[in-house]
């Protein structure tokens, strides 16, 4: 699950920056990217794609940074977890 | 009080456009110039739109038996926005500021912040009114100077919010104010110790939608005043909150290009010029054919940004800049033709086209100026690139 879901996250990330060069550990806010405009669409996006709703206790900073801790946070908020 | 909800339980309930027209046809034309002079929507109609269960029918709505079904979809909501804003822009205005607020309550609120209020806003028991500008800022929301501190588990809330759209009538408003990290939304009821409303008379446009100043001096908030996540997230309410207020003006928007349209292939038909009918002068043809163009261009813009929304999409916040950009300089540049086609009669009182214009130009400033937007769209042109 959370394989795929770095992958979703980092396809979506690039086709929203097409200049940049990331990888699912790298803090997407320390490298600028993140203004309140993608912040709102990359919380639509997971809530969309993976079908969960994020509520606001777990909507950190932290669990934003990178690919990885955001396929986290979606592992940790998906009903079917395995 | 004995209100018209509890006496015209006939009211006409609105439930998607047709219903809307019919509403806005019988209840707000008729009247809108007359509310632009007295700079003032009255209460009468207050509280017909609470009876016809216009205020926020996109909350989930109890059916009865402690069901709830989703509420209205946005694609309905802005087609009975749209029809509001072709009847009376200031009207649109009050209800995009309802709008506005009730969504964050429901979106970010806390179980208890739901219970609380979400109810009471959907019936439009209570009114709420969205307090960001201040006198030093307005495009630039990260220069706001109101401010939070934290008090005895609570917050205490100091600034002035300027331009509010029916501060002078709201119970409730959303304010945005600087908290120890970031910028936070907290919600003060109207009769909070401290706070003091100011009436704006006289505005160019939108001028029934009873603007205000509102001051805060030491108001005491208790912990459940403030809405949603704090810290990076907290910028989403603002932008989400903002990206609904778009779409709703951009809606509005497409009711003024229509109104434009109704009312000047009315006049053409009817006035003579030389003999000639101005609905037979090419010149006036043309103005005409731009108008229904872009009436429907606008209007399908609106309907794909609230398509987004429906289906949750991340693409609905851009898809909505784009067509609250559309629409709006497409409605103050055929507001502006508009009065042209009715000549000196478009200046005077007899016509609403007038009104059309002053209104027009207001949706070119607010929710986003024509400005912020061309930057933003300018800004995420990359996106395009397919
Ligand atoms: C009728 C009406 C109702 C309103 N209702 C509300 C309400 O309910 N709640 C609320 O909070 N506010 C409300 N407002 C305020 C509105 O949101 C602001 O007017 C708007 O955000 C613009 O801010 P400003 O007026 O301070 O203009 P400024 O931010 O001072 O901008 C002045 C001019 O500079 C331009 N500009 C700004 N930045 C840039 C840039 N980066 N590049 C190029 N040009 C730029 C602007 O587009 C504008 O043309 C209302 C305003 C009006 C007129």
């Amino acid at each position: 699950m959370s394989g795929n879901a770095k992958e979703q996250i980092l396809d979506f990330v690039r086709a929203r920056y097409p200049q940049a060069d990331i990888d699912e550990t790298q803090d997407i806010f320390a490298l600028g990217f993140v203004n309140s405009l993608f912040a709102m669409e990359l919380v639509m996006f997971i809530e969309k794609t993976f079908e969960v709703t994020i509520p606001n206790d777990e909507l950190k900073i932290d669990n934003f940074r990178t690919a990885n801790t955001m396929a986290e946070l979606v592992d940790r908020l998906s009903p079917a977890r395995v | 009080m004995t209100t018209l909800a509890e006496t015209a339980p006939g009211t006409l309930q609105v439930t998607d456009r047709k219903s809307a027209r019919a509403f806005v046809d019988t209840h707000i034309v008729p009247y809108a110039d007359a509310y632009d002079r007295q700079g003032r929507v009255p209460e009468e109609l207050l509280e017909r739109m609470t009876a016809a269960g216009l205020w926020a029918p996109f909350l989930p709505r109890d059916t009865g038996g402690g069901e709830m079904d989703g509420g209205m979809d946005l694609v309905t909501l802005g087609e009975v926005h749209e029809e509001v804003g072709r009847g009376c822009s200031s009207v649109r205005s009050l209800l995009t500021v309802h709008t506005m607020v009730s969504w964050a309550v429901q979106r970010w609120g806390s179980p208890a912040q739901r219970e609380q209020w979400v109810p009471a806003l959907g019936r439009g028991d209570v009114l709420a009114a969205f307090c960001l500008s201040e006198p030093g800022a307005g495009s630039d929301a990260s220069g706001i100077a109101s401010n939070v501190v934290e008090k005895n588990g609570g917050w205490v809330l100091n600034g002035v919010k300027k331009w509010i759209t029916n501060g002078q009538r709201a119970d409730l408003f959303l304010v945005f104010a600087r908290t120890a990290t970031s910028i936070g939304a907290f919600l003060v009821p109207r009769d909070s110790p401290g706070v003091e409303v100011t009436p704006i008379e006289d505005m160019l446009g939108t001028r029934a939608s009873m603007i205000a100043e509102i001051s805060f001096r030491d108001v005491a908030l208790g912990p459940d005043a403030l809405l949603g996540p704090s810290g990076f997230t907290a910028g989403m309410v603002l932008t989400g909150t903002l990206d609904l207020g778009r779409y709703s003006v951009a809606t509005g928007s497409v009711g003024i290009i229509q109104a434009a349209l109704e009312a000047c292939a009315a006049y053409a038909s009817r006035r003579t010029v030389g003999g000639s009918l101005l609905k037979d002068l090419p010149l006036i043809q043309a103005k005409l054919s731009d108008m229904v163009t872009d009436a429907r261009a606008a209007r399908l813009l609106v309907a794909e940004a609230g398509r987004l929304k429906d289906a949750g999409e991340a693409s609905t916040i851009m898809a909505t800049w784009v067509a609250k950009y559309f629409a709006s300089t497409a409605a103050a540049r055929h507001a502006s033709e508009a009065v042209q086609i009715h000549g000196a009669n478009g200046c005077g009182h007899d016509y609403p086209v007038a009104r059309l214009y002053r209104d027009a130009k207001v949706m070119e400033i607010i929710e986003g100026s024509n400005e912020i937007q061309r930057v933003t769209i300018a800004s995420q042109a990359e996106r395009e690139i397919i």
